[in-house]
């Protein structure tokens, strides 16, 4: 690189840091026209702010990881990730509303729901889209590995028709699966006189429990190592005689399973409509190329940049432009493939 | 000349004269409906084929600059009675704004993607189109949910539902104004160092060329083409709103670029004609109905499975089959797709 390519470079990471020392001191002392005011003029609503940010945080790595699982070890970028997704949403609540019962026009409240009715329903939609991950994997992708364009476009044509599949079945209008109702509380955090949601505590659990879980599995298992050896050189895995396509078939399914779990998260929590198969596409991008294709670390980091700058760009900017907010994803993908290309944690192929 | 060229050659001219005598040929609604969306559509997907022929990107994000150009002519020529700045300017002013931004746009975003390759140049394309398309639906500065309606042509087009033909006879203008500008520049100096690295960009950058900027210059071009295609639509529909850039449409377009195939400019329209004409006579058959995705989904799926080369694939093998000339292995170019996504 030459000395003014260099001098460029510096000058625009030197704009870049000028840019988020502004962000971070905004948020903390300035905030002027916003709806709380700054952090130090209202610690509580901050607090909020930065709780919801982490606990969407949670929710984005928990799909994130399963698009991320796939990717790093066979290089699919599974275009029907988003539509798993809704498609693991929508089995859920059809299993809790034939369980409980249709409810009232606006569906179940959380009052006739238990523990019971939301786990058990949201475990086998799990492992249900995990099966349809499966499936598709082992009849379209498997003779097609290697052809990393081929495959995105066959998951881009599983996705078109899984989503209008799904339009024709469950219709445009928007459900929420209940939560139980003893989740669907407020927690007294005792600080700064916060009351906060149990139900967003308890999506940052599973998120964590789902993180641990994985991380234990990649570190401490066999088929783990395998996985963690595969991604580093397939071929050579293959040649110690380790059965690699099973392995392929098990990360396929365990990947789409933690996407049809984020799906009954997700519409527990928000709704399940059409389009939000593409709004969970574009996070789990989002996550997986500002943390770098293929780690998990990496998602994790991303889920956490992803999830606090959405929350306080929406909090933060003065009232008359909070409409604004999405800019700021562009700006956080801008910033970082600015820097590294390959995502804060990515490592090239 | 050899026997295909010529055949190629017949056949293009062919075509060529029954587009300009389809105002005669065909009814009001072929043309006005069907035909100038095709060609509309065909000068996006030309521009998503240019960067994946020759630059070996694969691109999501052309949608998003036709989206950016067509909402920039709504706000600036509309005046009153829509949602959108309202600025009431001149069309032609509002054509070169919309042209000049969306371009603009274009090498931002292509500044940011062109250091990346491959599967990952995909993804970061599509995150850029999904969040132009989320922008426009937020910020009712400039669009909001239901989008701009009641934009007008200039004066020399006119009402496009009174006239028809002269939208039509634009549109077929622009789009051979596009070909020969797109056949025109892979032959310049800069065309073909894209070539070089599109082949292999390490070589190409340790012989001394920039890659990352001539990566960005072509993304810079194709928003160019796109942005035509969006001046065009939004004249045609006189309306635009984010549902006419969702993530749907984006995925339309990259359907048209496969179906016609995703290394040669003119697939563009072959591809674009033949889902116009399945976009719009699907619903008479019974057993599809409103169910328009599922089979386009699953066209495209096949596509893709048996014919990674497109239609104009199948008719270069039907060619090699017909012709006495050098017969092209067809396995050189099914290995071309693959070979665009190799990552540096």
């Amino acid at each position: 690189m030459s000395a003014r390519a260099t001098s460029i470079r510096y000058l625009g990471l030197g704009l870049m840091a000028i840019l988020v020392a502004f962000m971070v001191a905004w948020v903390l002392f300035i905030a002027r026209g916003t709806t709380f005011g700054s952090a130090v003029h209202d610690p509580k609503d901050f607090l909020i702010t930065l709780l919801n940010g982490l606990t969407a945080a949670g929710l984005y790595f928990v799909v994130a990881s399963g698009f991320t699982l796939i990717f790093g070890l066979m290089r699919v970028v599974n275009m029907a990730h988003g539509a798993f997704f809704l498609l693991g949403g929508y089995i859920a609540l059809k299993l809790q509303r034939h369980w409980v019962g249709q409810g009232s026009a606006f569906g179940l409240t959380s009052a006739q729901v238990n523990l019971r009715n939301w786990i058990i329903p949201a475990i086998i939609a799990s492992l249900l889209v995990g099966l349809v991950g499966l499936t598709m994997q082992q009849v379209f992708l498997r003779w097609n590995q290697g052809q990393e364009l081929r495959q995105a476009l066959i998951t881009i044509a599983i996705a078109i028709i899984l989503a209008d599949q799904m339009l024709a079945h469950f219709g445009g209008v928007a459900e929420d699966i209940a939560w139980p109702g003893k989740l669907d509380t407020f927690w007294n955090l005792r600080v700064a006189g916060v009351q906060y949601t149990t139900t967003r505590l308890f999506i940052l659990a599973i998120a964590i429990a789902v993180g641990l879980g994985l991380w234990v599995w990649l570190k401490k298992t066999r088929t783990g190592m395998v996985i963690r050896a595969g991604v580093d050189d397939r071929q050579m895995v293959s040649a110690l005689g380790i059965n690699i396509q099973l392995t392929f078939a098990i990360a396929f399914f365990v990947g789409s399973a933690l996407a049809g779990l984020g799906g009954v998260i997700g519409g527990s929590f928000a709704s399940l409509a059409p389009g939000v198969d593409s709004n969970w596409l574009l996070n789990s991008l989002v996550v997986v190329i500002i943390g770098g294709m293929g780690s998990l670390a990496g998602a994790a980091v991303g889920a956490l940049l992803l999830g606090i700058t959405t929350n306080f760009a929406a909090a933060y900017l003065p009232s008359d432009y909070t409409y604004y907010s999405i800019i700021f994803t562009f700006v956080l993908l801008a910033i970082v493939l600015a820097v590294r290309p390959l995502g804060l944690f990515g490592r090239p192929a | 000349m050899n026997g295909r060229a010529l055949i190629e050659r017949i056949v293009g001219v062919g075509v060529l004269v029954v587009a300009l005598l389809a105002p005669v040929l065909f009814s009001t609604y072929w043309v006005s409906a069907l035909l100038t969306q095709m060609l509309l559509l065909g000068i996006v997907a030309a521009s998503l084929i240019f960067l994946s022929a020759y630059g070996g990107m694969v691109s999501l994000a052309q949608v998003a600059i036709y989206g950016i150009a067509g909402f920039v002519l709504g706000n600036v020529v509309t005046n009153g009675n829509t949602k959108g700045l309202n600025l009431g300017w001149d069309p032609w002013l509002g054509v070169l704004l919309a042209i000049v931004i969306a371009t603009s746009v274009g090498l931002l975003f292509g500044a940011l993607a062109s250091r990346s390759f491959g599967i990952y140049f995909l993804m970061i394309t599509l995150t850029f189109g999904v969040i132009a398309n989320l922008f426009f639906g937020q910020v009712t500065d400039f669009s909001g949910f239901g989008g701009i309606s009641g934009i007008g042509a200039p004066g020399l087009i006119g009402n496009v539902d009174a006239h028809p033909d002269r939208l039509y006879y634009v549109a077929l203008g622009v789009s051979l104004v596009v070909l020969v500008l797109l056949h025109y520049i892979v032959r310049t100096p800069f065309g073909l160092s894209l070539q070089g690295v599109r082949d292999d960009p390490v070589r190409m950058s340790s012989l001394g060329y920039n890659v990352t900027v001539h990566r960005m210059l072509a993304f810079g071009f194709a928003a160019f083409v796109a942005s035509l295609g969006g001046v065009l639509f939004v004249w045609w529909n006189g309306h635009i709103d984010p549902a006419s850039i969702d993530l749907s449409a984006m995925i339309d377009v990259l359907v048209i670029a496969v179906i016609g195939g995703l290394y040669r400019v003119e697939a563009a329209w072959l591809g674009a004609f033949v889902f116009v004409i399945i976009n719009n006579y699907s619903q008479r058959i019974s057993f599809v109905g409103p169910r328009f995705h599922t089979l386009i989904g699953v066209i495209f799926l096949v596509i893709v499975l048996v014919s990674p080369t497109g239609l104009i694939g199948l008719w270069e093998r039907l060619l090699d089959l017909l012709g006495s000339g050098r017969r092209r292995n067809p396995t050189d170019r099914i290995t071309e797709i693959p070979a665009a996504s190799t990552d540096a």
